[in-house]
């Protein structure tokens, strides 16, 4: 009947006591936390990029919807991020408005996983970019993938052919990653390009999503082809690259070229030029299965290749911006341009 | 070797993911550097460790005082309870993008968030522990002279210890299986091969899966065992 009165207390106290000194010890050692991950580190994925120079937008001819097209259904993917997401809107909308049944089934998730969708059929296809169907699915070195956005695309699709896929040709505008800082940062230390970083990157921290580590288009690559060494790499959600910069927690982070932050008039965020071509860039082709291609008519290429006319760099910012700053949905701002450019109603 | 042991399908997939804890694999993207292996196996699971047994202790420190104090008062039910609930609809991801934007990513704030996570199964558990103890045996207790810390310490807490670690091994679990989600707040754990499948592959997303399961079960078991020890023998001659 006698219970033991002390043991339990004291235990569960002793308990919370250990829990709370290795609270302590882990404070402590909390600065070396990151330093552990001396790895590399990359971290970039699709990405951006060119200095595209555009011409206006609003040169796309009205989509007519054929009734013939009613009876196919393509089903539009994407990757996991606004841009993408925005993309598989447009075409999406566009397919619909050339009187297909078509719907979206966005944010799949990484390449692999867009890829391994398309190949199991469960959508009809979704908009990659060359460099990094190149780079991630075919095995090329990023020095190696073609500046002119043609060739790229024409290796792409090579590859992308004998798989029973096909692409179609890119859009005007191209993504890459891109090392960005503070305006302050830069000037500080007189950063132009990548390679000014040199002697002083060990005293800078690079700031990535959590792939960026291993990905040689992104801090794989910095160290191997720049020999940079950095005070640490941190990986975070992409939707914090900016928020990281901002807060002064990173030196740099790595970001994408078409980022809308990026065309801000105030100039608050630069980017260093790629000097030694770590990061290629990539204009989007939509890659589709050649039996879906088959079984869509001819309105089905003619009709992406139409809508993504207009797609230069600036209006691409332009609609990273409605989604990603002023918070409007992919499907908002996928209408918005079909309208603005004409395409549509 | 996996394939004799393992002979059933639906271990078929669990070769690779075992090939890639113990050796490093070719990955389509990293320009020839291989991942995965044991060093890196262990090196994202000691920091998987050692940020759940933080957020945990602090779960921990915030929740079994407020649940020991309201729960000997009798009062605060729906606080505790109702709190404890909703702050179960936390979207993690969101809470870090929020502290993210106010004091920044890194160690800390994952520890919070986690901490915001274990919290409601221990403060829920230990309020419900402490509140339930007889009214009878306590007016025993108090007929005997005993104060109310006394009470709390030598009748309430005792009877209420299969509870209270109850909501800890909860508590563990969930945070041990969201601290996947730490590479997205700076600080790589195991979720860093689940988050990156076009990194580490099909097998290494597998195999951080394994590693969290294996973790979570050591927990548990320790937490079983620590539980078995500190309830008191009446309570456990009751229970058989």
């Amino acid at each position: 009947m006698r219970f033991n009165h002390k043991r339990p207390l004291m235990a569960l106290f002793m308990l919370i006591a250990a829990l709370a000194l290795a609270v302590g010890i882990s404070a402590c050692g909390g600065g070396s936390s990151s330093s552990s991950s001396e790895s590399t580190e990359a971290e970039s994925t699709e990405t951006t990029g060119g200095e595209e120079t555009s011409e206006e937008g609003g040169e796309g001819e009205a989509i007519t919807s054929n009734p013939a097209n009613a009876k196919v259904s393509l089903t539009i993917g994407s990757k996991n991020f606004p841009e993408q997401e925005i993309l598989g809107e447009i075409y999406t909308q566009a397919l619909a408005a050339a009187g297909y049944n078509a719907k979206s089934d966005l944010s799949l998730g990484s390449e692999t996983v867009a890829l391994k969708t398309l190949k199991a059929g469960k959508i009809s296809g979704y908009p990659e970019y060359a460099s990094t169907a190149l780079t991630a699915f075919f095995g090329l070195e990023p020095e190696e993938v073609p500046a002119d956005a043609t060739e790229a695309w024409e290796k792409a699709n090579a590859e992308f052919e004998k798989e029973g896929l096909t692409a179609f040709e890119p859009t005007p505008f191209a993504s890459a990653n891109a090392v960005g800082l503070l305006k302050t940062t830069a000037e500080k230390y007189g950063l132009k390009t990548i390679s000014d970083l040199e002697g002083v990157s060990e005293e800078l921290s690079l700031y990535g999503s959590p792939e960026c580590e291993e990905r040689i288009d992104c801090l794989a690559g910095l160290e191997k082809y720049y020999g940079l060494k950095f005070k640490e790499f941190k990986p975070v959600d992409i939707e914090l690259r900016y928020t990281v910069l901002e807060k002064e927690q990173a030196d740099l982070s790595i970001l994408f070229t078409t980022d809308p932050e990026l065309a801000a008039e105030n100039g608050k965020f630069v980017i260093l030029e790629d000097d030694k071509h770590v990061f290629p860039a990539g204009n989007v082709i939509f890659v589709t299965s050649k039996k879906v291609a088959e079984e869509a008519g001819p309105d089905y290429e003619k009709t992406i290749l139409n809508v993504q006319k207009g797609l230069t760099l600036p209006v691409m910012q332009e609609l990273d911006a409605r989604v990603e700053l002023e918070r409007q949905s992919p499907a908002e701002a996928a209408a918005a341009y079909l309208e603005s450019a004409g395409y549509v109603e | 070797m996996s394939q004799a042991l393992l002979p059933h399908p639906l271990f078929a997939g669990f070769g690779g993911a075992f090939e890639f804890i113990f050796s490093r694999q070719t990955s389509n993207v990293t320009g020839g550097h291989k991942v995965g292996g044991i060093d890196q196996v262990l090196e994202l699971a000691l920091r998987q460790i050692e940020v759940s047994v933080v957020a945990l202790a602090l779960a921990m420190l915030v929740a079994i005082p407020i649940g020991l104090y309201l729960g000997h008062k009798g009062v605060g039910e729906a606080l505790a309870i109702g709190l404890g609930n909703a702050s179960r609809a936390v979207p993690e991801l969101a809470a870090i993008a929020l502290i993210a934007a106010v004091v920044g990513v890194g160690f800390w704030t994952l520890v919070i968030v986690l901490a915001v996570l274990g919290i409601p199964p221990i403060l829920t558990n230990t309020f419900t522990g402490i509140n339930q103890v007889d009214r009878p045996t306590i007016d025993a207790a108090r007929g005997l002279g005993m104060s109310e810390f006394e009470i709390l310490r030598k009748v309430e807490v005792p009877m209420a210890v299969p509870s209270v670690m109850g909501g800890i091994r909860t508590s563990s679990i969930n945070i041990i299986a969201t601290a996947t989600i730490a590479p997205l707040a700076g600080v790589l754990t195991l979720g860093n091969f689940i988050i990156n499948e076009n990194v580490y592959g099909a097998n290494g997303v597998l195999a951080g899966a394994i590693v969290v399961s294996i973790i979570a079960l050591i927990f548990e078991f320790a937490l079983a065992g620590l539980q078995r020890r500190l309830t008191s023998k009446g309570l456990r001659l009751q229970a058989q």
